[in-house]
C-alpha cells in the first residue's frame, strides 16, 4: 500500500448488534458503553458490540475469528441483511442503517456482491441461469444477461458445465457458480462470508489462489470473513481480529505478529509464518558507523534475506527504495524474531 | 460399597411423579366416593347444559330464512342467493370437465377413452419414464375394462376441477402463514380444527347453505383438503436455507420477486409434496362427499353398501383405489422430478417432444374412434365384471365361516367390550376431567392444563357426555389394540429391509383405499354392533402405528446401535433399554395419528349404527340440524385435540431432552 492516505469505501462507526428484548432501550439506558457483563445481566446476546472500522479502496479486508466471535454478525451489519442496534455503516458517504428499503434494493443490485459459505445456489437452475439471476433480478434482458453469464463461466473455469445442475457440481465448483454470481452485477465492493470454510483443504488451496488471481483482475474493496488465521494471512492485506463480538486488534498481518494486542491475538500469531510477513525494516537496528560491505532492501521479507544474513558474520546495511542507508540487521536481531 | 447415588434431578422427578400419582388417586377415590353422595356428579345435571346447539341452530335458520339484505329495495337478496349463484358459477367448469370426460357435449360424444388412457400413459412417461407411465396408464385401462369407466370419470371430473382450487388457496394460504406470525396464530388452530372435525359435521350447514349436489360436496372437499396443502406451502417456504434468501436479498430482489423467484421454485418440492397430499384428500372426499349428493363412484359405493350388495361394492371401491394410486403416484413423481435442462436454441417441435406425442395421438385417436366405436365408449359386452366373483366369495364366507366368527364376535363383545364400556360409562365426569386436567399439567404445565380442561368441558356443557365417552371408550380401545398390533409389524419391519418394503407397500396401499371400504368386510362378518365399528377403526388406524414404529426404530443412530452390539447388549437388551427410549417419541407421534385416524374413522362408523357422537352427527345430518351436527363435531376435534396436545407437549420434551430436536 502507498504511503498516501487510501480512500474509505466503508466507515463503520460504533456498531451493536444486540439480540433478544428491547435491545435499543438498553443501549440507551447504557449510555452505549454496557460492559460485557452489564449485556448477559439483562439476558441478551452481545453478537457485535461497539465495532469500528474502515474499509478502504481496493484492499482485502480480512475479519477473523472463531465461531460466536461475531464476525459473520459484522458482515451482515455491514450489508444490511441484518440492521444493527445502533452505529453507522457509511458507504460512498452515505449511512446504509437509514436508508429506505427501495434504495438499499438499488445499491445492492448494482455496488454490492456476496458469496456465502453454503454457496445459496438456487437448486432448479442450471450454472448458467445461477449466474444470470442477478442480471434477471434488475430486469436486465435475457441475451445481455446469458451473454455476461457465459463470460462469467469463463472466468471461474466452468466452461462446459453450463447447463448443470447445482446439484451435480461439487463443492468447489459451486463455490466457483458462486463467485460468478457475485460478480456478475460489476459490484464495488465484494462481501465473503467464509466461503472456502466448507470446502476441503486441497481444493480450499485452490480457490485461495482463484481469489487471488481474480483479485488482481478486478481490484474490488473486500471484506472476508474467515475463522481460519492462516487464510487471512495469506489473503488479506489487513486483519479485523473479533473476540466476544468485539474488535481486539486490526493490522497488516506484520503488525498483529510484531505488536500483538493481547494473549489471544498472540495465540494466533505464534504459530504464523513470520519469516514471510515480517519485513527488513520492522526489525532492524540503528544505521552502522561504517560502510556496511553488503545491504538488503528494507522493504524485504525476513524470508528473501534470511539466507544471506545468516550466513554472513556481520552486519547487513539496509536502504530503502531509493537506495539510502536506513539501518542494519545482522543475525542475532534475525533469531530473536524468528524463533 | 455405597448406594447409587440419585442426582438432585432424578429425586426431584421421583417426588413430583409420586405427588401426581397421589393427586390422581385422590381424584379417583373422591370422586367415587362422591358419586354417591351427589346425584350432580354422578350424572351432569341437565339444567346445567348449554343449549348451544339451539344457538347454532338458530343462526343458521335466521340466516337463511330470515335475513335479507337491502330489505324493500329492487336489488334485495337473502344470504342463499349468494350461495346459490356461486353454485351455479361452479358449475360451469364442473359440466364442462363432466361433458369432457364422460356425458359428451350437446349431441356430441365425449372423450373416447382410449384418448383418455393413451394420454394417461404419456403423461406419465413424461413425469417419471416407463414404470410411472404402466402404472398410471393401467391404471386407466383397468378402469374402463373392468366396466367402472362412467362413475370413475364422473369422480375424475370431480376431483380435477377441485384440485386446482384447493391448491391456488392452499398456496396463498401457505405463504401468508409463512410470512405473518400473526397470521401463523390464527391459522394453525383453525386448520387443526378443520382437519380434527368429522367432514360429516360441516356437512350439514354446507348444505343448508349452498344445497345437494356436486358443487356443496365440492366446498365439503375444499374444507378438508386445503389445511394439508397450506401447512406444506407454509413449511416449504419457512426451510428455504437462509443463505439462500440472504443470496436473494444481496441480490437486491423486491419483495415479489423474492417470491416468485427464490422462496417458491427453492421450496417447490415441499409445494408439490402439499399438491400431491391436497389430491389425495379431495379423492378420499369426494367419495365421503356423496351423502351430501356428489355423484360418482362414492356415492355408486353408498348405494351398493346400502342394498348389502358387496360385490359391487368392492368392485368400485377397487376403482376408487385404483384412481388413488394413479393420481398419488403421477404427483408424488412429480415432486421428486429433477429439473431438466431444455436447450431454448431447439426448435419449439424438438423442445416440447411429449406435447408434440400427445397432440398427435390425440389426433389419431379420436379419427379411430369415429372408425371403431369401442373405441369412444366401450360396450358392455366387452367389459369384465368381478362382482359376482366376490359376491361368490362372500358366500361362501357366510356359509362356512359365520358360525365360528359368531362365537368369537360374542365373546369379545360381551367378556371384553361391554365391561370396558360398561367401566368408560361409571367414570364420574368430575374425576375424567380431574385426570385430563392433571395429565395436561403433568405434561405441559398450567397453560397446558387450561387449556384441555377447557376442551373436556366443552362436550360436558353441551349435554353430549354420554356419547362422548362412548367415543371414548370405542377410540380408546381400538388404538390400544392398533398399538399391540402395530408395534410388533414395526419392529419386524425394522429390522429387515426385505420386511420393510413389504411392510411400506401394504401400508401405502392400505392408505389409499377410501374409509367405506373397511366396512364391507366388517358388516359382513360381524354385523352392525360395537365390535364393527372398532374393528373397521383399527384396519383403517393401524397404518400409522406401523409406520412410525418402523421410522422410528430405523432413526436410531448407528452409532449408538453399535456402541450397544459392542457392550455385549443381547438383542433384547438392545431393543428395550437403547433403541426404544430413543425412538419413543416417534412413535408416540404415530399413536397421535392412529387416534385421529380412529376418530375421523369413529364418525364414519356411524353410518352402521353406534352410539356415539358419530351416530349424533349421522342422525343430525339425516335431519339437517346444524347446530346438532356442529355440536357433535366439535366434541370429536376437541378429542382429537386433547391428545395431539398432550402427546406432543410430552413428545417435544421427550425429543428435548435426548437432544434430538
Amino acid at each position: 500500500m502507498s504511503s498516501m492516505q487510501p480512500n474509505i469505501k466503508i466507515s463503520c462507526k460504533h456498531v451493536w448488534q444486540l439480540f433478544g428484548k428491547n435491545p435499543k432501550r438498553f443501549l440507551q439506558k447504557h449510555d452505549y458503553e454496557p460492559s460485557f457483563a452489564q449485556i448477559n445481566e439483562a439476558g441478551l446476546i452481545g453478537a457485535v458490540r461497539d465495532v469500528s472500522f474502515d474499509v478502504y479502496e481496493r484492499e482485502i479486508l480480512m475479519i477473523m475469528g472463531l465461531s460466536g466471535s461475531g464476525k459473520s454478525t459484522m458482515l451482515r451489519c455491514i450489508t444490511q441483511l441484518l440492521n444493527p442496534t445502533a452505529g453507522e455503516i457509511i458507504f460512498d458517504d452515505v449511512d446504509l442503517t437509514k436508508m429506505p428499503k427501495k434504495e438499499l434494493m438499488e445499491v445492492r443490485r448494482h455496488k454490492m456482491g456476496m458469496v456465502f459459505q453454503h454457496f445459496g445456489l438456487l437448486p432448479q437452475r442450471t450454472v448458467l441461469e445461477n449466474i444470470a439471476f442477478p442480471l434477471e433480478i434488475q430486469g436486465i434482458d435475457q441475451e445481455t444477461r446469458i451473454k455476461k453469464a457465459r463470460e462469467l463461466v469463463d472466468v471461474v473455469g466452468l466452461t462446459g458445465r453450463e447447463s448443470y445442475f447445482p446439484r451435480e457440481l461439487s463443492g468447489g465448483q459451486q463455490q466457483r457458480v458462486g463467485i460468478a454470481r457475485s460478480l456478475a452485477v460489476e459490484p464495488d465492493v465484494w462481501f465473503l462470508d467464509e466461503p472456502f470454510s466448507a470446502l476441503d483443504p486441497l481444493i480450499r488451496k485452490e480457490m485461495q489462489d482463484e481469489f487471488l488471481r481474480l483479485q488482481q483482475m478486478l481490484h474490488k474493496s473486500i471484506v472476508f470473513v474467515t475463522h481460519d488465521f492462516d487464510e487471512a494471512v495469506r489473503l488479506g492485506d489487513r486483519i479485523a481480529i473479533m473476540k466476544d463480538g468485539a474488535l481486539v486488534q486490526i493490522g497488516t498481518a506484520e503488525e498483529l505478529v510484531m505488536s500483538p494486542a493481547d494473549e489471544y491475538v498472540e495465540k494466533f500469531v505464534t504459530n504464523a509464518p513470520r519469516a514471510k510477513l515480517i519485513s527488513v525494516r520492522s526489525v532492524m537496528g540503528a544505521r552502522l558507523k561504517t560502510k556496511p560491505s553488503a545491504s538488503v532492501n528494507a522493504d524485504a521479507m525476513l524470508e528473501d534475506i534470511a539466507q544471506q544474513v545468516m550466513l554472513s558474520s556481520k552486519a547487513h546495511g539496509v536502504v530503502d527504495a531509493s537506495g539510502e542507508l536506513v539501518g542494519s540487521i545482522n543475525k542475532e536481531q534475525l533469531v530473536k524474531v524468528l524463533f | 460399597m455405597t448406594k447409587l447415588e440419585r442426582t438432585q434431578e432424578q429425586q426431584d422427578y421421583r417426588q413430583r411423579a409420586l405427588l401426581h400419582l397421589g393427586v390422581a388417586a385422590f381424584i379417583i377415590i373422591a370422586g367415587m366416593l362422591a358419586k354417591g353422595q351427589f346425584a350432580w356428579v354422578a350424572k351432569y345435571p341437565r339444567k346445567w347444559t348449554i343449549p348451544l346447539k339451539n344457538w347454532i341452530a338458530d343462526f343458521f335458520e335466521k340466516l337463511v330464512y330470515e335475513t335479507k339484505f337491502f330489505e324493500g329495495k329492487a336489488y334485495e337478496f337473502v344470504p342463499t342467493d349468494v350461495t346459490r349463484g356461486f353454485v351455479s358459477v361452479m358449475e360451469y367448469p364442473l359440466s364442462f370437465a363432466e361433458n369432457l370426460f364422460f356425458k359428451g357435449f350437446q349431441d356430441g360424444a365425449p372423450m373416447p377413452w382410449i384418448t383418455f388412457v393413451g394420454l394417461a400413459f404419456i403423461l406419465g412417461h413424461w413425469v417419471a419414464g416407463w414404470r410411472v407411465s404402466l402404472i398410471v396408464g393401467g391404471a386407466f385401462l383397468y378402469l374402463a375394462l373392468f366396466s367402472v369407466w362412467q362413475p370413475s370419470m364422473d369422480t375424475f371430473s370431480l376431483v380435477i376441477i377441485t384440485v386446482p382450487f384447493v391448491f391456488i388457496i392452499g398456496l396463498f394460504l401457505g405463504i401468508w402463514i409463512s410470512k405473518s406470525q400473526r397470521a401463523e396464530a390464527v391459522f394453525t388452530p383453525m386448520f387443526d380444527l378443520m382437519q380434527s372435525m368429522p367432514p360429516f359435521a360441516y356437512m350439514v350447514p354446507i348444505v343448508v347453505m349452498y344445497g345437494i349436489g356436486d358443487v356443496p360436496a365440492m366446498i365439503a372437499t375444499a374444507v378438508f383438503a386445503i389445511p394439508p396443502v397450506a401447512r406444506c406451502v407454509a413449511l416449504g417456504l419457512k426451510t428455504v436455507p437462509d443463505n439462500v434468501v440472504e443470496a436473494g436479498k444481496m441480490m437486491g430482489a423486491s419483495d415479489r420477486q423474492m417470491l416468485w423467484q427464490v422462496l417458491v421454485p427453492t421450496a417447490r418440492k415441499t409445494i408439490v409434496v402439499g399438491l400431491n397430499q391436497g389430491i389425495m384428500q379431495t379423492l378420499a372426499m369426494v367419495v365421503l362427499a356423496s351423502t351430501i349428493g356428489a355423484s360418482g363412484l362414492g356415492s355408486k359405493l353408498l348405494n351398493s353398501l346400502q342394498k348389502l350388495n358387496l360385490g359391487e361394492a368392492l368392485e368400485q371401491g377397487l376403482a376408487i383405489v385404483v384412481i388413488a394410486v394413479a393420481l398419488d403416484r403421477i404427483s408424488a413423481a412429480y415432486a421428486a422430478r429433477p429439473p431438466e435442462y431444455i436447450d431454448k436454441s431447439l426448435s419449439w417441435v424438438k423442445r416440447h417432444p411429449y406435447l408434440v406425442i400427445a397432440g398427435m395421438f390425440t389426433i389419431v385417436s379420436i379419427l379411430l374412434s369415429f372408425m371403431f366405436p369401442a373405441l369412444r365408449v366401450l360396450p358392455d359386452e366387452m367389459t369384465v365384471t368381478t362382482a359376482p366373483m366376490w359376491n361368490a366369495g362372500i358366500d361362501w364366507v357366510n356359509a362356512n365361516l359365520y358360525e365360528s366368527v359368531q362365537g368369537f364376535r360374542n365373546f369379545v363383545l360381551i367378556d371384553v367390550l361391554i365391561p370396558i364400556k360398561t367401566f368408560f360409562l361409571a367414570i364420574p365426569w368430575p374425576t375424567f376431567v380431574g385426570l385430563i386436567a392433571l395429565l395436561g399439567y403433568r405434561m405441559g404445565g398450567w397453560k397446558l392444563a387450561l387449556i384441555v380442561t377447557l376442551l373436556i368441558l366443552f362436550p360436558l356443557t353441551v349435554g353430549l357426555w354420554k356419547q362422548t365417552m362412548i367415543t371414548v371408550y370405542m377410540i380408546g380401545t381400538a388404538s390400544l389394540v392398533c398399538i399391540i398390533l402395530g408395534f410388533p409389524i414395526g419392529l419386524l419391519a425394522s429390522k429387515s429391509e426385505r420386511a420393510s418394503r413389504v411392510v411400506i407397500l401394504m401400508c401405502d396401499f392400505f392408505q389409499t383405499f377410501p374409509s367405506f371400504i373397511y366396512l364391507i368386510p366388517v358388516i359382513m362378518l360381524f354385523k352392525v354392533s360395537d365390535i364393527s365399528a372398532i374393528i373397521a377403526v383399527l384396519a383403517f388406524a393401524l397404518v400409522p402405528m406401523i409406520r412410525y414404529t418402523n421410522l422410528g426404530l430405523r432413526n436410531v443412530p448407528e452409532g449408538t446401535r453399535e456402541a450397544a452390539v459392542q457392550l455385549g447388549a443381547s438383542p433384547w437388551q438392545r431393543l428395550i433399554k437403547v433403541e426404544l427410549p430413543i425412538a419413543l417419541p416417534e412413535i408416540m407421534l404415530g399413536i397421535n395419528q392412529v387416534i385421529f385416524m380412529a376418530l375421523f374413522m369413529v364418525a364414519i362408523t356411524a353410518l352402521i349404527g353406534t352410539q356415539d357422537l358419530g351416530n349424533e352427527i349421522n342422525r343430525a345430518k339425516s335431519g339437517n340440524h346444524t347446530g346438532k351436527a356442529l355440536v357433535a363435531g366439535f366434541c370429536i376435534a376437541f378429542l382429537g385435540i386433547i391428545a395431539d396436545r398432550i402427546i406432543t407437549a410430552w413428545t417435544r420434551e421427550r425429543k428435548s431432552k435426548l437432544g434430538l430436536t
